[in-house]
C-alpha cells in the first residue's frame, strides 16, 4: 500500500532541492534523514521529479553504503576496522561485541563494521548511535548501549 | 568573565569534551569558546583559558566533566598545579614541546582560532591572501601558487599551479574548484580537523582558487563520516556569505563566488577524483579513464580544479605570504610543510604538521613516543591503506615525495599508523585485499575481481598448501592490478601487499631469507 503522505513528503523534499547542482544525493540524503530509510516507492517518486530512470535512482542508492533500504534497527553500533584501529586491537573488540549481541533479534541492535571514522590516533573507534567514542573497549559499548536503551 | 577554550574537535568530542564543555557552561562566571584541536590528541579533552599570570593560554590535559572545575581552578592559579583530581597541568600551550618543535603554516590557527567566528579568523589573519589574491590577476595568483612549489596533499603530489593553469587555459562557459575532503585513508585526519577548528581556511583557498581559474562555484565534498567537519562548514558558509566574502559580489560588483556543500554517502572510492566528480553529479560514484583529466573536462564536462582540503588550506598563506616563504620549508622538490598525521598503536598521537624532510623515526619515536602499547615498533604504514608498511629498521627515510618512492614506499597524505611487535603482516596485507574487494567501484576487473582473488590466495599461502606456487601467482595478481587497475585504489592495492611480502616474510611462513633485504 502506498503511503500518500510520504510520498508528499518525499516529493516536497525532491522539489526543494531540484535546482541544485547534482541534486540527487542531497535529496536522499534528506529522504533517509526524514524517514531512517530510503523505500522504493521513494525512488519512484525522486526519479520523476528529477526526471531521471528508477534504474538511475536505484543504481545510486545501492552503490553507497550510507543508503538504507529497510527501516533501520533501534540500535546501531558501528566499530571501525582501519588498520589504526586494528593495531589497537579492533579486530578483537569487533568479534566481542559480536559474540555478545549474538542472539539479539535483527531489528534491535545491528553491528556495523566500517572502514575509518577520522580518530586514528584514538582508537579502537566508533561510533552508538550516531555518537562518536575512541579507546573503545567491549565493557564500554555495552555500558553505551545499555544507556542508550533507556526510554 | 572568563574565556575557556575546549575543543569540539570529532577527536576530542569522542573523549568526552561535550560532557566538560557543558559542566564548564554550567559554571557561573565561565564563558565556553568551542574551539578545533591542537591536535595533541592523546591529551584530549584539552581545556584552556587566557591566563592572566602567564598572559597567553595555559592548558590542563585529561579534562572529564567531574574534574573540570578543579582543572579550572588549577589553570587559574586558584589551586595548586597537584590538585587537578586526575587532569594535568601543561603551562602555557604554545610552549608545550611536542608544538614548538613543529612548523605550523597551514594548521597555525588551529586550535587557537573559533571555527564559529568569521572575525576571530579575520583578526587571526584570515582574509589577507583573498584580498591580495584579488588585487593580482588570476594568471598572476595562479603564478605565485606555481612558485611556491605547492603539490597536492591529497597523496598524489601533482604539482597544483600546473593543474590551476590547465583549468585557467582551457576555454569553457564554466569552470568549477573542488575541494575534495573525503578523506577515508584510515590513519589521516588532519582534513577533518582543518575543517573542523579552521573552516574558513578552506573557503578562502576555494575562493582564491575560483579566481585564479575564473570559477563561479565551488564545491566542497566532505565524507558522510565526518558530521562535526560538515556541521563547521555549514556554519562558516553561512559566515563567509553573511560577511560578504563569499556570494554575488565577493570578488566585485556582479562577481559572485557560491560554495556549495555535498556530503558523500559512505563510498571510500569517491577520494578518486573522477569518481568525487561523479558522485557530485549525482550518479554511482565509479572511476572513469583518464584522460581527460578533470582539469580540461571535469565537473559537467567542465574544467574542474580538484584539490585537497589541506592544499587548498596552504593557498591563503601562499598569496599573504608570499610563495617565497613556503618555498622555504621542505627539501629537494617536496616544498612547504607536511601535515603527519600520527596513528594506530602510538603513545602521542596527534598532528603534525613539519617540513618535508623530517624523519619517519623522528616521527614515531621523538615525536610519537613509540608505541601506546609500550613494546616495540615492528612496522609503520604510511599513506593510508594503499601505503606500504615500512619495517621499523628503515624508518630513517625522509618523508619527502621522493625520497619515500625511491625507498619503495609513497608518503601519500601523510598519515603515519604504527604497530607493535604484535601485528601480523600476512594478516595485514590480506586486509588490503579484503578492503579492497569491499570498497572497489567494480568498473575495472583488475580491481573488483583482483582484489577478491587476493584474499583467497593469501589464504592459501597462510594456510601454506602450496606456497611457492599461490606466492608466484600473488606477485604475478599483483602486477596485473598495478598494471590494468583504472585508478590508484587498485593500481596501489599490491604495495602494502608487497612490501609485506618483502621486509615481513617470516610472517607468511617464509624464512627471512626470502624478503627483499
Amino acid at each position: 500500500m502506498v503511503d500518500s503522505s510520504r510520498t508528499d513528503v518525499v516529493r516536497d523534499i525532491a522539489e526543494a532541492y531540484a535546482a541544485q547542482l547534482g541534486p540527487l544525493l542531497p535529496v536522499l540524503h534528506a529522504v533517509q534523514e526524514r524517514f531512517g530509510w530510503i523505500a522504493r516507492t521513494d525512488v519512484e517518486v525522486v526519479a520523476d521529479v528529477l526526471n531521471l530512470s528508477m534504474a538511475d535512482v536505484h543504481g545510486v542508492v545501492s552503490f553507497y553504503h550510507d543508503f538504507r533500504t529497510a527501516p533501520p534497527p533501534a540500535q546501531l553500533v558501528s566499530l571501525c576496522r582501519g588498520e589504526a584501529c586494528q593495531a589497537v586491537g579492533a579486530e578483537g573488540l569487533v568479534a566481542e561485541v559480536r559474540c555478545e549481541l549474538a542472539g539479539r533479534p535483527a531489528n534491535d541492535i545491528e553491528l556495523a563494521e566500517v572502514f575509518c571514522l577520522g580518530n586514528c590516533a584514538l582508537g579502537p573507534s566508533g561510533t552508538v548511535d550516531g555518537r562518536l567514542y575512541g579507546r573503545l573497549t567491549s565493557d564500554r559499548v555495552a555500558d553505551l548501549l545499555r544507556a542508550g536503551d533507556r526510554p | 568573565m572568563t574565556r575557556v577554550y575546549v575543543p569540539g574537535d570529532a577527536a576530542a568530542v569522542s573523549a568526552g569534551a561535550d560532557e566538560v564543555a557543558q559542566a564548564l557552561a554550567a559554571t557561573p562566571g565561565v564563558h565556553v569558546v568551542r574551539t578545533g584541536s591542537r591536535g595533541m590528541l592523546w591529551l584530549e579533552p584539552l581545556v584552556e583559558i587566557e591566563s592572566p599570570h602567564e598572559r597567553a593560554r595555559v592548558g590542563v590535559a585529561g579534562v572529564t566533566a567531574d574534574n573540570a572545575l578543579a582543572a579550572l581552578d588549577v589553570a587559574t592559579g586558584a589551586r595548586p598545579a597537584s590538585q587537578t583530581r586526575g587532569a594535568a597541568y601543561l603551562g602555557v600551550v604554545d610552549e608545550h614541546p611536542w608544538l614548538a618543535r613543529q612548523t605550523r603554516v597551514t594548521t597555525a590557527r588551529l586550535g587557537i582560532v573559533d571555527p564559529a567566528s568569521e572575525d576571530d579568523y579575520a583578526r587571526l589573519g584570515g582574509w589577507r591572501g583573498l584580498a591580495r589574491a584579488l588585487t593580482l590577476s588570476p594568471d598572476q595568483v595562479v603564478e605565485q601558487v606555481v612558485a611556491s612549489g605547492l603539490r597536492g596533499r591529497g597523496g598524489a603530489g601533482f604539482p597544483t599551479g600546473l593543474k590551476w593553469r590547465t583549468v585557467a587555459a582551457t576555454p569553457a562557459d564554466r569552470r568549477f574548484v573542488c575541494a575534495n575532503a573525503d578523506e577515508g585513508d584510515s590513519g589521516t585526519f588532519a582534513d577533518r580537523m582543518l575543517m573542523e577548528g579552521d573552516p574558513f581556511a578552506l573557503l578562502e583557498g576555494l575562493a582564491i582558487a575560483g579566481h585564479a581559474v575564473g570559477a563561479a562555484d565551488g564545491l566542497i565534498y566532505v565524507r558522510s563520516e565526518y558530521p562535526h567537519a560538515v556541521a563547521a562548514l555549514r556554519r562558516a558558509i553561512e559566515a563567509a556569505r553573511a560577511a560578504g566574502r563569499i556570494g554575488p559580489d565577493a570578488f566585485g560588483p556582479g562577481h559572485g563566488f557560491e560554495v556549495h556543500l555535498r556530503v558523500g554517502a559512505g563510498a571510500y572510492i569517491c577520494g578518486e577524483e573522477t569518481s568525487m566528480l561523479a558522485s557530485l553529479e549525482g550518479r554511482r560514484g565509479e572511476v572513469r579513464a583518464k584522460p581527460p583529466i578533470p582539469a580540461v573536462a571535469g565537473l559537467f564536462g567542465r574544467p574542474t580544479i580538484v584539490n585537497n582540503v589541506l592544499t587548498l588550506a596552504a593557498v591563503p598563506t601562499i598569496l599573504a605570504e608570499g610563495p617565497e616563504g613556503y618555498a622555504a620549508h621542505g627539501a629537494g622538490r617536496s616544498r612547504g610543510t607536511q601535515v603527519f598525521q600520527l596513528a594506530g598503536n602510538v603513545a602521542h598521537g596527534g598532528l603534525v604538521e613539519a617540513g618535508f624532510g623530517i624523519t619517519l623515526r623522528e616521527l614515531v619515536e621523538d615525536i610519537g613516543g613509540g608505541t601506546r602499547s609500550g613494546r616495540p615498533v615492528r612496522a609503520v604504514q604510511v599513506g593510508g591503506p594503499l601505503g606500504g608498511y615500512v619495517p621499523a629498521d628503515r624508518m630513517d627515510v625522509p618523508l619527502t615525495y621522493e625520497a619515500m618512492a625511491e625507498a619503495g614506499f609513497m608518503l601519500g597524505h601523510g598519515g603515519v599508523v604504527v604497530f607493535d611487535d604484535t601485528v601480523d603482516l600476512a594478516r595485514m596485507a590480506r586486509f588490503a585485499m579484503e578492503f579492497c574487494a569491499a570498497e572497489s567501484c567494480g568498473k575495472c576487473t583488475p580491481c573488483r575481481i583482483g582484489s577478491q582473488r587476493g584474499v583467497e590466495t593469501i589464504d592459501r599461502i597462510i594456510s601454506g598448501m602450496d606456497r611457492a606456487a599461490d606466492l608466484a601467482l600473488l606477485q604475478d595478481l599483483c602486477t596485473t592490478m598495478e598494471r590494468g587497475s583504472l585508478c590508484a585504489m587498485g593500481g596501489l592495492t599490491p604495495m602494502p601487499v608487497r612490501s609485506a611480502l618483502a621486509h615481513f616474510p617470516e610472517d607468511f611462513g617464509l624464512p627471512r631469507s626470502a624478503g627483499a633485504r
